[in-house]
């Protein structure tokens, strides 16, 4: 596995997208962590702030792992980086079963958070930039599927661990039980990934539209040094911590705003609210960056800015009045939520080139990471200082909407910055560095 | 009929490797389409 696999002559590009989903639906895993949370918390006697450690370690080796090991995964290629995260996702769970079984938590956490996160950041990014060869006509469409995955993955997880715990039980037993199976069926789930895998040959046209190797070549370590990458990473940053801001107070954001009404939201109807934002997160993911083929990169993260920070306005003056106009500008913000995800890949395409497009977007995930920090604090800091001053209801989130508008205009005013890269960034394609230095006097 | 030369075709591969995917995110959905309803009916 020394060299990047290259397809086969006949080989469909179709063959992707289903092995890059396998690696993502697997890892998306990672946001239905909370379905173990309670058991643990009982069985091995943890409070919520520990027994949320795995997950939060995981998150930040995701960040980690997809900004140091993106250089290598260009070099290395998609099967080599997918075996990678075939086997720290499936061994962080193995290794999670021992630490259920023999009931010590702390190698829950190094399994599952350490060894496993290192699988999700090398996953998360292990399809990116082939999918982006093959598919250099539609990439906003083709990492779109591949990032609904990562979205895809809690929906199914989520349900089938829970069954899987009622069955097994939720005693130590029951929960190693279920940590063992997990390893053992994403391993032979992510399998497919690996096997199905192909880089496309060098300078092979794309079955229609322009080649996948034409346009600039920007290397990772030159995109970091240009204004364009840090407004780019700007734009991910406001734009997840507005949807950030809706996600993680959901439930009870929906029932504070219609407290007061005639019909107030029971504990029941917020959880399906909650699942609807979860429809419409991935909805946006593959629904906008398939979009952004045909409208422009630029013009769908105008929408994503521009849009989002007026539905905000709404749900801020007119929200508590309406619960279907509530329900429908959250909707709307989450789709926002995932669609900025799924086509920053092929914006970093349109600007960097495919060239080191994935080590590329490791590094623009720390983003990502940051506004994870910054969405969930500044919704929950400021309700909980609101509350403190006797406010209740709707007035509870006034000002981190406020906050989040503001945050939106940032990201705009970013996006609005964003020019082609100067030709002084580019890396010159191995035949014309070869010219260059055949013309070179001796 | 494709020669010996031409490359084999794919579609069986494209098929099972698409169901591979499909099968459990259709799961995912549908349990996802049970909860989403409660909003209305809870």
């Amino acid at each position: 596995m020394s060299s990047p696999p290259v397809a086969p002559p006949g080989w469909s590009r179709w063959l992707v997208p289903p092995a890059a989903l396998s690696v993502h639906l697997s890892i998306g895993q990672a946001y239905a962590w909370s379905v173990f949370k309670p058991p643990l918390e009982t069985a091995l006697d943890l409070d919520g702030t520990q027994s949320a450690l795995p997950f939060q370690l995981a998150i930040v080796m995701l960040g980690l792992s997809a900004a140091f090991g993106g250089t290598l995964v260009e070099r290395k290629g998609p099967r080599w980086a997918m075996t990678v995260a075939l086997v720290c996702f499936s061994s962080g769970f193995l290794i999670s079963a021992l630490g259920a079984g023999t009931r010590q938590y702390w190698l829950i956490v190094l399994g599952y958070g350490l060894v496993g996160g290192i699988g999700l950041g090398i996953g998360y990014i292990s399809p990116v930039s082939t999918l982006i060869k093959w598919f250099p006509d539609r990439p906003g469409m083709a990492t779109g599927i591949a990032i609904m995955g990562f979205g895809g993955g809690a929906l199914i997880a989520s349900p089938w661990s829970a069954q899987m715990l009622d069955s097994f039980g939720r005693d130590s037993d029951g929960i190693a039980l279920a940590f063992l199976v997990h390893g053992l069926s994403y391993a032979a789930f992510m399998t497919l990934g690996v096997l199905l895998v192909r880089v496309p040959r060098t300078g092979r046209p794309a079955e229609s539209g322009p080649s996948a190797f034409a346009g600039p070549r920007v290397s990772a370590r030159g995109a970091v040094r240009t204004p364009q990458f840090w407004c780019l990473w700007v734009v991910l940053c406001m734009n997840v911590t507005a949807g950030i801001g809706i996600l993680e107070k959901a439930a009870p954001m929906i029932t504070d705003f219609f407290a007061d009404g005639s019909a107030p939201v029971s504990a029941s109807a917020a959880a399906g609210f909650v699942a609807l934002l979860s429809a419409a997160n991935m909805a946006g993911r593959i629904g906008w960056s398939s979009a952004s083929d045909r409208i422009g990169r630029k013009n769908v993260f105008r929408v994503y800015l521009g849009a989002g920070a007026l539905t905000y306005l709404l749900i801020a003056l007119f929200g508590d009045a309406s619960k279907p106009l509530f329900v429908l500008c959250a909707l709307v913000i989450l789709s926002f939520y995932g669609g900025g995800f799924a086509t920053v890949p092929a914006y970093l395409k349109d600007l960097f080139g495919s060239y080191q497009v994935g080590a590329i977007h490791g590094r623009l995930l720390t983003a990502w990471s940051t506004a994870g920090v910054l969405g969930p604090l500044i919704v929950n800091r400021i309700a909980d200082r609101q509350e403190a001053a006797g406010r209740h209801g709707s007035s509870l989130y006034g000002l981190s909407f406020g906050i989040m508008i503001g945050l939106l205009v940032v990201g705009f005013v970013a996006n609005e910055l964003v020019r082609p890269v100067h030709a002084r960034h580019h890396v010159p394609a191995p035949r014309e560095a070869a010219d260059a230095q055949r013309q070179q006097p001796a | 009929m494709p020669s010996d030369s031409s490359p084999p075709s794919r579609r069986g591969l494209i098929a099972l490797a698409w169901l591979w995917v499909a099968a459990p995110l259709a799961y995912g959905v549908y349990e996802l389409v049970r909860k989403a309803t409660q909003l209305f009916t809870g």
